[in-house]
């Protein structure tokens, strides 16, 4: 997906299942699946209703199921992303007409309908209230049992609330961004080894 | 002058107490407004007719609006206040805009319907002009052939224009190919492209060079080269208005290009494309130029666009319209009037299948999604 902007560029190498996906061994579309991605800014197809938002993926990846998978896939990826009570009785609704708190979530649960291995989420709660995004991240817990989750977030409570493990990400001027400090969230945040992150952790930048 | 000052001073702190509330029309805006115009009247009789060596109800009506203007905004700054006096005066203005702008197409629309209501009669959408002599009553005979010709060539032309302008305007935009540069350059000039140019382009291509005859289909021809510009410029404006978000995300859940410009974009842009095909018919339907060329006119009905001259509802009423007969002119006003109502009738058609914004799901789109378990 990065590929879509101009200019940028990355080093190392992502491995999924030992496999490196920038070797090329996998075709793209493929591994857009096996990773799945939440992103900033809630956005539901607005053409489709909240059931076929959520099982969108399925169509646009090429993938058939029968009517009756299809209706049990809408129920248990809802349930999953926490919101399967509140829409319900509104699944013929637009994916639009819910909240942006909802809105998220069900983007939540169309990126779980293709079972991915991995979710990215780009800063999935910085445009919500505190509700939606204390409901977002008990979805994300529940979730976490079946899917690895990487989660970007400036929130340093939310990084801590929500992670197992925690990477310190840093760009500075004229540098490209790069990992200061990986590990257990607990050690990153009660005992950093780099003193970049020691300095963001007790927040005297950022 | 003390006086004045004075008095406008406590008008201001009076007016500050006062809520403004925006558009809201109350008693005495309307009495400043009949006042004002009764006294810019006379102003601009005196002006107009005593003083200034000019004529004309042009220059009359200019010269009264004016005054109407300063008048009314004197008027409104000593009762009210000097805010009030501004915001009166952008009312105005803006009013007088927009009604300067659909005054004429009521009156179009009111002429065209006086003059042609005489003789529009049921059969008109069924006969054509087999029986009709140089005395015939205006009310025999009738206008089906010119009607089935225009559906025809623009249904054809459309055919052509919108998948192809479609398909262009989908390159334009989603693929951004190497060529995107000069064919949006391409489309631009073919926009420019006069129509009788594209009447004379396909008259030296298709009919002498190829020998074909004068029919339909050319006619058809002819109206793409100008509808298919204009459905590509619109429909890749509509197609950037589709968030970038929208496609990152279709293309995250592992969906090829292909399939998110099918299944995201398009629908997403639906009433915009709808729009778009509507802009084109709009540019084409009323083409009579292009048409004298390609579709030769014809006074019985042909069905079939693929061979024979047709006739069309512009070129029918150009024809007519230069006959010293009454009722032939007549007639060419009724032919009018039949091409309004046919272009509204097709707009309302099209509003109804394209439907709203992307959000909005209608009568048939809820039938798809019970006929799929999805509702």
């Amino acid at each position: 997906m990065h590929e879509l902007v101009p200019g940028a560029t990355l080093g190392g190498e992502i491995l999924i299942n030992g496999v490196d996906i920038y070797r090329g061994a996998i075709p793209v579309t493929d591994v857009r699946r096996r990773i799945g991605m939440v992103f900033q800014k809630p956005n539901p197809f607005p053409a489709m209703t909240v059931a076929e938002n959520v099982v969108s993926g399925l169509k646009l990846s090429g993938m058939k199921v029968t009517k009756s998978e299809r209706d049990d896939l809408i129920e248990s990826c809802l349930s999953k992303a926490g919101l399967w009570n509140e829409v319900k009785n509104r699944l013929g609704d637009p994916g639009r007409a819910l909240s942006g708190g909802q809105q998220q979530r069900l983007c939540i649960a169309r990126s779980l309908a293709v079972s991915p291995q991995v979710l990215l989420m780009d800063e999935p709660c910085s445009a919500l209230d505190p509700t939606s995004t204390r409901r977002i991240e008990q979805t994300i817990s529940e979730i976490s049992e079946s899917v690895t989750i990487v989660i970007v977030t400036h929130n340093m409570q939310q990084a801590q609330r929500v992670s197992d493990r925690c990477a310190f990400f840093l760009a500075a001027e004229n540098e490209p961004g790069r990992i200061i400090e990986e590990g257990p969230t607990k050690d990153i945040f009660t005992n950093p080894r780099d003193s970049r992150t020691e300095d963001y952790v007790n927040g005297r930048f950022g | 002058m003390a006086l004045t000052l004075r008095r406008r001073r406590n008008v201001t702190e009076a007016v500050a107490d006062e809520k403004i509330r925006i558009r809201s029309v109350e008693s005495i805006d309307v009495t400043v407004m009949i006042g004002s115009a009764i006294a810019s009247f006379a102003l601009s009789q005196l002006l107009y007719e005593t003083f200034l060596p000019l004529s004309g109800a042009l220059g009359y009506v200019v010269v009264w609006y004016v005054l109407f203007l300063a008048v009314s905004w004197i008027a409104v700054r000593e009762l009210r206040g000097n805010v009030r006096a501004k915001d009166h005066l952008a009312r105005v203005v803006v009013w007088s805009g927009a009604s300067m702008a659909i005054v004429p197409l009521i009156l179009i629309v009111l002429y065209v319907v006086g003059k042609g209501y005489h003789a529009l009669r049921p059969q008109f959408f069924a006969e054509d002009q087999r029986y009709v002599g140089a005395l015939s009553d205006a009310t025999e005979g009738g206008g089906a052939h010119a009607i089935i010709g225009t559906i025809q060539q623009v249904g054809i032309a459309s055919l052509i224009a919108v998948p192809l302008g479609i398909t262009t305007a989908v390159y334009l935009n989603e693929v951004k190919g190497r060529l995107a540069k000069p064919l949006r350059t391409v489309v631009d000039a073919m926009s420019a492209v006069p129509s009788i140019v594209a009447g004379l382009f396909i008259y030296a291509a298709w009919i002498l060079a190829l020998g074909n005859q004068q029919t339909g289909l050319a006619g058809s021809l002819a109206l793409s080269v100008l509808f298919l510009p204009t459905v590509t410029r619109t429909a890749e404006v509509v197609l950037r208005l589709v968030p970038g978000g929208l496609r990152e995300a279709s293309l995250a859940l592992g969906g090829t290009e292909w399939r998110t410009t099918s299944r995201v974009v398009l629908p997403t842009s639906r009433s915009g494309l709808v729009t778009a095909v509507i802009l084109g018919v709009a540019r084409v339907i009323g083409e009579t130029a292009p048409l004298i060329l390609t579709v030769g006119g014809a006074f019985i009905m042909n069905w079939n666009p693929l061979s024979g001259k047709q006739d069309s509802l512009p070129f029918f009423v150009f024809r007519l319209i230069r006959f010293p007969q009454e009722s032939q002119i007549a007639r060419a006003w009724t032919g009018a009037l039949v091409l309004m109502i046919l272009v509204l009738v097709l707009f309302v058609v099209a509003r109804a299948i394209g439907g709203r914004g992307p959000d909005h799901i209608g009568r048939f789109k809820k039938w798809r999604l019970q006929r799929k378990g999805l509702a």
